[in-house]
């Protein structure tokens, strides 16, 4: 009964009259009866939007640098101008950059990924590159010498013996921008910031920005264990030692 | 010295292809530098034989074996790999044809020792059960037990096994020319040269034509059938056998550079079965000079010698592998060896 009521009544504020249960009418710091009570009306969606904001900033962001890398790897010129642009656009407020996007692109999903992915570039291109380069140059100098063409170094010796530097970028990446994410509600209506944003205004209750900030932490460290597990599967060689 | 271990020479060798190396008249500019890194270089390593470039740092040896296989472009005249010029031959192709062996090793640390073995097999395109058969026979080769050794990665390897995985990934297509650039150059001394005795037991079966570099002229010595020694500039000062180049070096250069020591190292080449020894009269074959010390007839004049002028001048028995007394080496009889070689070499000049 209760719950169907406050399905009802929208906006998530402590209805203190009505048949809220009394953590929610007294303000108690943690009601978790108020999260199963709004998951699947507040929370899920909110949580679901901000994995897919991320997904797909990471994703774009994951394409372009791996690109730009891969060019700047073979064309050493390529390097500078790369790290110039990232670099700046890493520098700017991220709240300035959502609101700069909004003119020319308008208050949509378009802005607030082009807004994360641009947080991304710096990161993962400066990772990759790293990784690239650091691969011994007797070992370069053996995959040619056996007669691998550029394309048969680069994906059977090169890429893998990046993996770890590649890994380490997506995962501060990946932890950047689902922080980060929890901004793209000042210009659009998605992610774990709208119920957060919400929260704040509810003045002494706590429960919905102590879920939805939770909901965020966990979201970045179960997207980094991920990562790290996905790495050990793909580099068993980094953890073999003399036996 | 370079004897083959029989016991490995078993059966049909899946180690057949061997073939002439020819350099003619090769240069190599590199642009902005008005001192050429090699010039006019010409010689034939014949099929199956071990050609060591040996000179001082400067002398181009590395770059000459890079020549061969078009890691560096060569700038003028032309090599012939069984009569056929590298230069017309895609280099990729070229490259899978050529084992190639450097200091660093340069095993892939993200793959196992088969998967390393199996580099250029694969990319040839064998298909996997032909692969994994080479692989095991290549660790049996380079007496590495396959089924223990196959899925480690190089990290788990000592020095020298990443050397032997290394030298067995150069065998795998059985190229028919070896290029080796320093390869026991990162090991320590006693490793290197068991690493080289095990080297030359491995030629002895597999017979590849090899180019061998190295700074280190005793390892020259030792590994090479003919030595090719180069001089600031990339000219090549002599090409010989190992034995001719101690006895008649070409200029003072060379004399030199093989050491004022070369009269010992030339009887580091003898060993005492090639001598003629002294017959100990009157001696039953199980017996020998009384107190005198026995050496086997491996043992090379060099280290008879030694063992003479340890022992006073007295004379060493000598003994085949059965034990049995084969004659008496003396110092006199050293003496006349080497009485013999400087009248050849003064014979010659």
């Amino acid at each position: 009964m209760a719950l169907a009521h406050l399905a009802a009544t929208g906006p998530v504020i402590p209805d203190y009259a009505s048949q809220s249960s009394s953590c929610v009418v007294h303000n108690h710091l943690f009601c978790a009866d108020w999260i199963s009570n709004n998951w699947s009306r507040v929370l899920w969606p909110a949580l679901r939007g901000h994995i897919l904001l991320c997904l797909v900033a990471v994703s774009i962001g994951f394409a372009i640098s791996m690109a730009l890398a891969l060019a700047a790897h073979r064309y050493r010129w390529i390097e500078r101008p790369t790290i110039l642009l990232t670099t700046f656009l890493y520098t700017i407020p991220s709240l300035a950059l959502f609101e700069l996007l909004v003119a020319p692109v308008g208050p949509n999903v378009y802005s607030a990924e082009i807004a994360l992915v641009s947080y991304t570039l710096l990161i993962l291109f400066r990772n990759i590159l790293t990784g690239l380069r650091a691969v011994p140059a007797e070992v370069l100098d053996a995959a040619e010498g056996m007669g691998m063409s550029r394309g048969q170094s680069l994906w059977r010796v090169e890429l893998p013996l990046a993996l770890p530097a590649i890994v380490a970028g997506l995962r501060i990446a990946v932890v950047t921008i689902i922080a980060l994410a929890t901004i793209v509600y000042t210009i659009y209506d998605a992610g774990l910031g709208v119920p957060i944003h919400t929260a704040l205004g509810e003045g002494p209750f706590k429960t919905e920005l102590i879920a939805a900030g939770g909901l965020t932490i966990l979201l970045a460290l179960l997207a980094d264990a991920l990562l790290v597990g996905a790495q050990r599967l793909l580099t068993p060689w980094a953890r073999a030692r003399v036996s | 010295m370079k004897t083959a271990d029989s016991a490995h020479s078993e059966g049909p060798s899946a180690f057949a292809q061997a073939a002439e190396l020819e350099l003619r008249s090769v240069s190599k500019r590199y642009a902005g530098q008005r001192e050429p890194a090699i010039e006019d270089l010409s010689l034939i390593v014949p099929a199956g034989e071990v050609c060591v470039l040996v000179g001082p740092s400067g002398s181009g040896k590395t770059t000459a074996m890079r020549l061969i296989n078009r890691m560096i472009p060569i700038s003028g005249g032309d090599i012939l790999l069984g009569g056929t010029s590298v230069l017309q031959r895609e280099a990729k192709a070229l490259r899978r044809e050529i084992g190639y062996v450097i200091q660093q090793i340069g095993l892939f640390p993200h793959q196992t020792v088969a998967e390393n073995i199996a580099t250029v097999p694969r990319l040839l395109g064998w298909d996997a059960h032909r692969v994994a058969a080479r692989v095991r026979e290549l660790l049996e080769l380079i007496d590495l037990d396959p089924d223990e050794m196959r899925e480690r990665y190089p990290s788990q390897l000592s020095g020298g096994q990443r050397q032997r995985v290394g030298v067995a990934r150069a065998l795998a297509a059985d190229p028919p020319l070896m290029l080796m650039d320093e390869p026991f150059g990162a090991i320590d001394p006693i490793n290197r040269a068991h690493l080289q005795d095990e080297f030359l037991r491995l030629q002895a079966q597999v017979k590849k034509t090899v180019v061998f570099v190295t700074h280190d002229i005793d390892e020259a010595i030792k590994m090479g059938d003919r030595i090719a020694i180069l001089r600031e500039g990339g000219v090549l000062a002599q090409y010989d056998t190992p034995q001719e180049i101690l006895t008649r070096p070409a200029d003072s250069f060379v004399a030199q550079f093989v050491g004022a020591d070369r009269g010992l190292k030339r009887l580091a080449l003898t060993t005492l079965s090639e001598l003629n020894l002294i017959q100990p009269n009157g001696l039953r074959p199980d017996e020998s000079e009384e107190g005198s010390m026995r050496v086997p007839r491996e043992t090379s004049v060099r280290d008879a010698l030694s063992a003479l002028l340890t022992g006073g001048g007295r004379p060493l028995t000598v003994i085949d592998p059965d034990g049995r007394v084969e004659g008496l080496v003396t110092l006199t009889l050293v003496e006349q060896l080497l009485t013999r070689d400087h009248a050849d070499a003064r014979g010659a000049s």
